[in-house]
């Protein structure tokens, strides 16, 4: 019964958080229709999305984010330095692959974003059947380290949430 | 109390002012498609995020009452950002660079946007139709 009226309960929760920061207000009629919208919208959807994401420890996901916000930073300052005092002859732009440990579309889809949003990395492609990223490096002289510091730093907390 | 205020704000909003303005020198100043696209990607998050945070803090002082919506566009530019930066990688790549010249996908075949599985799903297809058309006929 609960499963039918929240087939995804994740998205039904950041439904209601994102409709009351929308209002920008509390008031219980809000709060109200926010449920209704929790209700309603998976209930909509659901026929483009049968499966529910699992997630084994939700609990990670805020101290990943927190990494994530962090390396943003840091990512930043970084390629701004690569950006204004890097001479264009002396960037060493590379394709990397990442095999892929994940399986869950849903971690693959976080990893793939995460890797655009931090240092010099943007995620270009995936393989065939979802078992390897291609990835492209802004100044990679060792794309080997590139490799490792993605498996381990985030991939390997990916696996904690998702599988 | 006003002062340091003051200054956070405005620290905030010069922070973000550079980021977003050496993201798009970045643009003008590195050498390819590829190497631009790591520019608007990352220093703009960054700028735009610094002038987000100088809102809300200038609401969670000097307004009203607090603001919300700056976490909003934070989140909605932190979810649609790396797709952006996806589908311009997909499309530079399929007009200037042969499956040849990426690196080896591994124990996978092709790249996905390279690979037959797209053509294959609509062949299905299409020889689906064809035999109920065919059906239909007999």
């Amino acid at each position: 019964m609960i499963r039918r009226i929240f087939p995804h309960p994740y998205l039904s929760a950041l439904l209601v958080l994102i409709w009351m920061l929308l209002v920008n207000r509390f008031a219980w009629g809000s709060l109200v229709f926010a449920i209704i919208l929790s209700i309603a919208i998976p209930a909509l959807t659901e026929p483009y999305w049968p499966d529910r994401a699992r997630l084994r420890n939700p609990g990670r996901i805020l101290s990943y984010i927190g990494l994530v916000i962090w390396d943003i930073i840091m990512a930043n300052i970084q390629v701004a330095m690569i950006v204004l005092f890097k001479p264009n002859r002396k960037l060493q732009p590379a394709w990397i692959t990442i095999p892929l440990d994940l399986r869950s579309p849903e971690a693959i889809t976080v990893l793939a974003s995460t890797i655009t949003l931090t240092p010099g990395t943007v995620s270009a492609d995936l393989s065939q059947d979802g078992h390897a990223l291609l990835v492209h490096c802004l100044h990679a002289p060792d794309p080997e380290s590139v490799i490792e510091e993605i498996k381990s730093r985030y991939e390997a907390r990916l696996t904690e949430i998702f599988e | 109390m006003s002062i340091f205020a003051e200054i956070l704000v405005s620290a905030l909003l010069v922070i973000g002012g550079i980021f977003g303005l050496v993201g798009s020198y970045g643009l003008v100043k590195l050498p390819d498609q590829m190497t631009r696209l790591h520019a608007p990607t990352k220093a703009a998050t960054l700028g735009v995020g610094g002038i987000l945070l100088a809102s809300v803090a200038w609401f969670g002082f000097f307004g009203e009452h607090s603001s919300w919506h700056e976490l909003l566009i934070a989140l909605f530019l932190f979810m649609t950002a790396p797709i952006t930066g996806l589908m311009i990688a997909k499309a530079h790549m399929h007009l200037s660079w042969r499956a040849e010249e990426l690196p080896d996908s591994g124990e996978d075949r092709n790249w996905a946007t390279y690979g037959d599985s797209a053509e294959r799903s609509l062949l299905d297809k299409g020889t689906d139709d064809e035999g109920t058309e065919r059906d239909l006929r007999e």
